[in-house]
């Protein structure tokens, strides 16, 4: 008898355990869908009237007569972003070649830490260094070079601020990334008689593709949704910029602008949740791209 | 052959200079094959260690296809032509006894393959490089008693025409194989000798009671 009562607890203690577990679950998978619901709820005024498509491809931001044309804001966050990318790849790569094929231990652990902090670093302070730095840099040395005059405030200037930013967080992934390629890999192919670099480029990189592309998808979602340090540095004009000298106007800088400012304006709130609503699903859309190319090159090797 | 951690695989790394990789090891004396001192020389490492095939614990297959794990080594030595390189990836994985098993899926992953598969891979392409020597650092202790036999059968050809270097922890398998046996404790040499003498009549009391398995 006593062992059935014992039984019984048992099994009800192990099916409590499984619910709340089941419910935290639940909470983490339900939050962004009640986001998503909510903002494609919140935009929906503003759609209601516009299409999404001509809401999208406009150029015009005209707020008091109506006119809500998201088309400079999404070209400023895909500029800064792939500008940011295209600075950040390359030093990544390098960086994390060299600290775990080519370095001695001890470098890597002075490196680690260090990293860390970059990564730590408040995104306000990434933000006052780039107005203290990189646009007086800018508007005195680049744009003269380029024979332009530019303020520095610019997409230029958002896409060094944010690979800096990015770089910390890239370089982590990607050196948990070679470190966890098996040594014995690298053992046979120099065994086969090739030098470091062959078997870097046909072996290490080969083998850590998918996570290499995973990585930089990773960090394009995170530099997309960037919003203090870029809106510093950014410059902040609502038109579509036809340079990288020139000032843009992204995304998150807008939202973070204008919010709770604005409100009387009608179908302000409206336009601020859609533009929310466009980076969050380009947020998405680039998770869910680096996970597709992971499943993709998986195959292949 | 040796218990484990006597420093059979240690030794073994040293004779392709992979001990070079890291850098807290200090390898001092002298490795001849033949008459050249493979260990202080300033020669071209990538050259030296192509003279050894490399055969590993586990095998590693490269990140690439079947075909191409064959022709690596002879991609990275520059011979690109593909009419050679057919040649000699068949050459080569039929030498194994791999070709009929693969030859429709030279595209495939070589990950694709079983283990004992793979390994028979990694041994042809150690052996596309034309080494002199043959390094195996316990090569069967990862396969099933079916595909170890088939290397076992394997090495027992090829040693007619490569020096075969083998690491081994399994008695038994030594004493199918070998025709010169060094056994090592705790990073030293004990005894050393012609496979036949070694295991008839041992001279050191260790190689005795190892031999008899009161340890190992």
């Amino acid at each position: 008898m006593k062992f059935r009562a014992f039984e019984i607890s048992r099994k009800l203690r192990n099916s409590i355990h499984t619910g709340w577990m089941i419910a935290c679950l639940s909470v983490v998978l339900l939050i962004p869908l009640f986001l998503t619901a909510g903002l494609a709820i919140k935009s929906f005024p503003l759609l209601h009237q516009h299409p999404l498509l001509s809401l999208i491809f406009s150029s015009n931001w005209k707020p008091l007569s109506g006119e809500f044309g998201f088309y400079p804001f999404i070209v400023s966050s895909v500029w800064v972003t792939i500008f940011a990318l295209l600075i950040s790849i390359p030093i990544c790569l390098l960086t994390s070649i060299h600290l775990t094929q080519y370095a001695k231990k001890w470098v890597l652990k002075i490196m680690q830490p260090v990293i860390d902090i970059l990564a730590g670093i408040p995104s306000v302070i990434y933000g006052v260094w780039g107005i203290l730095v990189v646009i007086p840099f800018i508007s005195n040395h680049i744009a003269p070079m380029l024979g332009k005059s530019s303020s520095g405030y610019s997409i230029l200037a958002g896409a060094i601020v944010l690979s800096i930013m990015v770089i910390p967080f890239v370089l982590n992934i990607l050196i948990e990334l070679f470190n966890n390629i098996p040594v014995e890999l690298s053992e046979a192919s120099l065994s086969l008689g090739a030098t470091r670099w062959q078997t870097i480029k046909y072996v290490v990189l080969k083998k850590g593709l998918p996570g290499i592309i995973s990585s930089f998808g990773l960090g394009m979602s995170r530099a997309f949704g960037e919003t203090i340090a870029v809106l510093m540095v950014v410059g902040n004009v609502a038109k579509v910029p036809t340079g990288i000298l020139q000032p843009g106007y992204p995304l998150p800088a807008l939202i973070a602008n204008n919010y709770g400012e604005m409100m009387s304006i009608p179908q302000y709130d409206a336009a601020l949740m859609l533009s929310a609503f466009i980076l969050f699903v380009v947020v998405l859309f680039f998770n869910a791209g680096s996970r597709i190319l992971i499943i993709r090159s998986g195959k292949h090797n | 052959m040796g218990p484990s951690g006597c420093g059979k695989t240690t030794l073994m790394r040293c004779m392709n200079r992979l001990t070079d990789l890291n850098t807290q090891t200090k390898v001092t004396g002298n490795i001849f094959i033949g008459d050249r001192d493979i260990l202080n020389t300033h020669d071209d490492i990538n050259e030296i260690r192509k003279m050894m095939g490399l055969l590993a614990q586990r095998p590693y297959p490269l990140p690439m296809n079947i075909f191409n794990n064959v022709a690596y080594g002879l991609r990275i030595s520059g011979r690109k032509k593909k009419r050679f390189l057919e040649k000699r990836v068949e050459h080569y994985l039929r030498q194994v006894n791999l070709w009929e098993e693969v030859k429709d899926r030279l595209r495939d992953p070589a990950a694709a393959l079983s283990i004992g598969q793979q390994q028979r891979l990694c041994l042809a392409r150690g052996l596309a490089v034309d080494p002199r020597i043959i390094l195996a650092d316990e090569p069967t202790s990862a396969l099933d008693p079916i595909s170890s036999q088939l290397i076992e059968e394997k090495f027992a050809e090829l040693k007619t025409s490569y020096t075969i270097v083998m690491v081994t922890h399994i008695l038994r398998q030594a004493r199918r194989i070998a025709d010169h046996v060094v056994f090592m404790y705790m990073g030293e040499v004990i005894e050393q000798g012609p496979a036949e003498e070694f295991f008839q009549n041992p001279q050191m009391e260790m190689t005795k009671s190892y031999l008899k398995g009161l340890f190992y």
